[in-house]
Parts: C-alpha cells; structure tokens; sequence
C-alpha cells in the first residue's frame, strides 16, 4: 500500500508529464505542417513563379496574376475596414461609458470576430454579386474589409483603453476640445498598439479562401480590373491542389508556401511592433 | 473683440465636438447594422426554400439537385460530428498546453513556446487543408485506419462507428485537422484564463503543501471553471464555421453513414463546394438557408461563449 504522499507525488508527476506531452504534441503538428510546407514548396518556388500567369494544365507558368490579385484585394479590403473599425473603437474606448449602444456593438462586434467567414462571403455575394450580375474583385475586396473590421476595432479599443486618463486630463485642462484630445493625444498614444491590430487583420484576411470563392472567384489571366472576376492566391491554390494535374498542384505548394511565409512574418513582425511599443513606454 | 471671437471659436470646437462624437458614433452604429443586415439577406435568400420544404429541411437527408429536393440533415450532422470529433481531441490537448505554459515551463521558454502555438493559430486553413490532403489523409488510411478497424470496429456498442473501408479522407480525418485548428485558440484563451488566478490564492495552496497538480485541479480551475467553458465555447465556434480545412478531407459526400470513416459532407464545405455552381433558384436558396442554420448555431455558440468570458471578467474586477 502506497502512503498517501507517495501517491499523491506520482499523481502530480504523472499529470505533469501529461502536459508535457500535450505541449510536445502542438509543437510536433506545427513544425509538420512546416516541414511539408518546405519540403514540397521550396523546390517549386522558381522565379517563373513571380513572372508568369497561372497556366492551363501541362504547359508551364506562374502564380503572378494570382500574387497581384491577393495583394490588390487585401489592400483595398485592408483600406475600406481599417478607418470603420478606428472610429467605432474609438467610440466604444472614449464615448462608451454611457448608453446601450456601446455594449451592445461590443458584443456582437465579439460575435463577428470569430463568425464564419464562408457566411461573410455568402452575405457580400447575395447583396453585391448578384446585384451586380458578375463575380468581382470589388466584392472579394468588401467581403475582406468585413472580416478586418472586427479585429481592428477589438485592438483599437483596448489600446485606448490603456492609455492613462491623466493624460486625457492634462490634455483637457490646457483646453483642448475632445476631439483633439482623442485624435492628438490617446490616439496618437496608442498608434503602435492599432498598427498592431492591423497587421494582425492583414495576416488573417491575406490566408482567407472561403469568402473570396463567392465573390471574386478567380481569372486564369493578368486583370488589374477590380470589376473582373480576380485571380487571387487562395482560391487558385484551392483549385489546383483539387485537380488531378502534378504541375498545378506543384504551383499549388508553392502558393501555399508563400502565404504561409507571410502570414507567419505578419504575425511575427506585429509582435515586434507592439513589443517594442510597449518597452519603449 | 475678443470675448466674441471667443465664443466664436468655442462654438467652432463644440460643433467639431459633435461632428467627431457622431462621426464615431456612426462607425460603431456600422457594426450593428452590418450584423442585421447579414441576418436579413441569409433570411431573404432562403426564403423560397423555407417555403418549399419547410421544417421538414432540418429532418431530410435528401440532396438532389436533378428533382429539386433538398434537406439539410447530412451537412448538419456532419458540421457537429466533426466539431464533436475535434472538441474531444482539443480540450484535453488544450488544458495541458495551457498548464505547462502558466505553471511548469521556464520562463525563458516561456513567451516563444506561446507564440509558436498562436502561430499555429495563424496558419491559413486552406494549408491545413492541403497538409490534410496530401500528407495526413494518405498516412492516416494506410497506418491508423486499419488499426482502428482491427480493433475498434467489432466491438459491440461503438464498432458500427468505427468500421469501414481505410480511405484516409472522412469524418474522422476531418474531426481530427479541425482538433488541431482550434488547440490554439482553446489554448491560449485556457492561458489567459489560468494567468488571472491571484498569485496569493496558488501561492497559500503550495504553502499548505499542495503538489503543482493539485493547485492547478483545486484551485486554478474552479477560480476559472467559467472562463475555461468559454473558451471551449469559442473554439467550438471555430470549428463550426471552418470550411477550407474539412473541405479538402471530408470527401464531400451527401450520405449519411454510421462509420466514421466514411466520407459526410458540413454544411461550410458544401457551401464552399456547390454555392457557384448552383442551378436554379431552390438549389442556391437551399443552399443559403443552409448558410443560415449555420450562422444561426455558431451565433447561439459564440454568444455563450463571450457571455461567459464577461462573467468571470466581472468577478476579477469584483475581487481585486
């Protein structure tokens, strides 16, 4: 019979290395799918990749309708999204104390962050691309500005938030009008915070598929017209991995890389950004 | 004169004032009005199918674009087995990354370990999908199917489960990329959670001799219990909504089958799958009321959830 101290030891040890493992088990699916990213990706990643359009089957060719297209879409998406979500959390930081707006944007406005994004694409296609007759990148491009705005408000908020109020106060007391305070001084305070927030937005809408299958689809050629079907990283990496055909899905693998590639570097390069912020206070 | 040009100036600045409260008011206005009207056009969009099939679309299995019949069943069941699957293999996973990150690792180790689990967060779901494909879809059919077939499927009440041709794709694979999307969001909600226990309350536990374990199961835990529910809560949100994942494993059949091997169809991935492609305005009706059912559950989910977070964030704010 094992005294009760001795069984409560091996009890800890037992759970404890339990963690251990399961700490081992995330680690051991992220450096996988990395491995595999590189492995299959990086013999793929030519230059003809930056310099040529997606090919039709058998015949060689690149990612660079597909790379432009992303980044056009994420950029317009980014650029509508961003100035909504500062002045809403602008609002619910500064204005919220008082009235049944502020909570009531607040928790649906946590709803939206993680809601499906298939049903935002769902939702810009019924109000946008079946008005309008055709797919279009403008479309990807709105349904990428709904999913931005959720993050950019949640971060701009509690940045806000964290500026001190004594700072609001002397700002006040020198008899500056509220809305220089805010936009000279809180905001001000906490731009690196809401740079933050953005990076991390772009990080998330740039891997987005699902809402852009509705809405802008994808073109087998170069279009720089936002009101043409667009040709865009996900939605081609989504077809050619599901085709039968090896050389699209090798050029699937080294789409997958790069958005991989930046998606990672986005997220790391927000943390340095609000990292640094924060020591430099 | 200067008392006038004064009073000019002020009332310059107030309706400045004003215009900037409004302006701000408007943009948080924005975000209620985009919630309603997501509901109203899912609403108006499936109108035509609710009125063709009624209740009866929650209840049928039927799928055929050919005779225009349609229900919802298979995707339905579909999106909850795999988030069950997923959920399953997740929270356990979960709770242990979140006890080794708060209690036991260094503090060096600390900060990367945390962000090397967020970033598994951050990795689009469309490469866990093509990862799930190509590379654990072929692995998972050849090695651990017919293991679980060997072992598993004959026996009495849970064997009909877990029988079936090894294909690799399914259910099952589905469930178990899904269970490792969501461990970092489970993860790191469990973390943040775990991080707003009082030092004092853990630290007069191990002054009484309590072992790591029995801090973290007596009195970490229960100060958390609702924060820990929530955010298995929004993990579960997660895994209702995501599409491009189990898309590529699930196999995309409209079936319903007792084996979890077999492929099944979600409601997210038939929508990725047929939305385009869709003839007909019962089939893209049917199709956006399914999108409806979907926004329905992981709004219910994903309410929960937060209210949930809010309550405990209400009783730190109480203690302290």
């Amino acid at each position: 019979m094992l005294n009760l101290y001795t069984r409560r030891r091996i009890i800890n040890a037992v759970s404890l290395s339990i963690s251990v493992l399961a700490m081992l088990f995330g680690l051991f699916w992220l450096c996988w799918i990395l491995v595999t990213l590189l492995d299959h990706g990086l013999p793929a990643l030519t230059p003809v990749v930056f310099t040529q359009m997606t090919p039709p089957p058998g015949s060689s060719g690149g990612l660079l309708n597909a790379i432009t297209g992303s980044l056009m879409m994420t950029l317009v998406g980014t650029l509508i999204g961003t100035p909504i979500g500062i002045l809403a959390g602008t609002y619910l930081a500064e204005f919220g104390q008082r009235g049944w707006l502020a909570p009531v944007t607040r928790f649906i406005n946590d709803v939206l962050l993680s809601a499906p994004s298939i049903v935002i694409g769902m939702f810009i296609y019924e109000v946008y691309v079946v008005k309008i007759g055709h797919f279009s990148g403008w479309g990807g491009a709105l349904a990428l500005s709904v999913l931005v705005i959720p993050v950019v408000i949640r971060t701009t908020e509690n940045m806000l938030r964290l500026v001190p109020n004594s700072l609001r106060e002397a700002a006040a007391a020198l008899g500056a009008p509220q809305w220089k305070v805010i936009s000279f001084v809180t905001l001000r305070a906490s731009r690196a915070g809401i740079l933050t927030g953005i990076l991390l937005a772009v990080a998330r809408i740039s891997g987005e598929t699902a809402p852009l299958l509705f809405t802008a689809l994808n073109n087998q050629f170069w279009s720089s017209n936002m009101n043409q079907p667009m040709a865009n990283l996900p939605v081609v990496i989504f077809q050619f991995a599901m085709s039968p055909y090896e050389d699209w899905q090798r050029l699937a693998w080294a789409g997958a890389l790069l958005i991989t590639l930046s998606v990672l570097t986005l997220n790391i390069v927000a943390r340095v950004v609000f990292r640094q912020s924060a020591t430099a206070h | 004169m200067p008392t006038s040009l004064r009073e000019a100036h002020q009332k310059h600045q107030n309706s400045l004032d004003i215009l900037f409260r409004s302006v701000t008011r408007l943009s948080a206005f924005a975000v209620l009005a985009l919630l309603l009207a997501i509901i109203a056009s899912l609403i108006v969009g499936s109108m035509p199918a609710i009125h063709a099939f009624g209740l009866g679309f929650l209840t049928s299995s039927e799928w055929n674009p050919v005779t225009d019949k349609f229900g919802a069943l298979v995707p339905i069941v579909g999106t909850l087995v795999t988030s069950g699957i997923a959920l399953l293999i997740a929270i356990p996973v979960s709770f242990g990354i979140a006890i080794f990150l708060t209690e036991l690792s260094p503090r060096i180790l600390r900060r990367p370990l945390g962000i090397a689990i967020e970033l598994l967060g951050g990795i689009p779901s469309i490469i866990y999908g093509m990862w799930g494909l190509f590379v654990f879809a072929p692995l998972f059919g050849d090695y651990v199917e017919p293991w679980i077939n060997k072992h598993l499927g004959h026996m009495p009440v849970i064997g009909p489960f877990f029988s079936g041709p090894p294909m690799g794709i399914g259910v099952l694979a589905a469930g178990i990329i899904l269970a490792i999307m969501v461990i970092p969001f489970i993860a790191s909600v469990m973390r943040d959670v775990f991080d707003v226990v009082p030092t004092l309350l853990k630290e007069s536990a191990y002054g009484l001799g309590a072992t790591t374990w029995e801090v973290v199961w007596n009195v970490v835990l229960p100060y958390t219990k609702i924060g820990v529910v929530g955010g298995i809560m929004l993990g579960l949100g997660r895994a209702l909504g995501e599409t491009m994942a189990v898309t590529f494993v699930i196999g995309n059949a409209h079936e319903l089958s007792k084996s979890l091997l077999m492929p099944g169809n979600s409601i997210s991935s038939a929508l990725a799958n047929e939305l385009t492609e869709a003839v007909g305005e019962l089939y893209t009706s049917s199709l956006i009321e399914l999108g409806l059912i979907l926004f329905f559950i992981t709004f219910v989910v994903l309410s929960l959830a937060r209210i949930m977070l809010h309550k405990l964030g209400q009783r730190e704010g109480q203690t302290s």
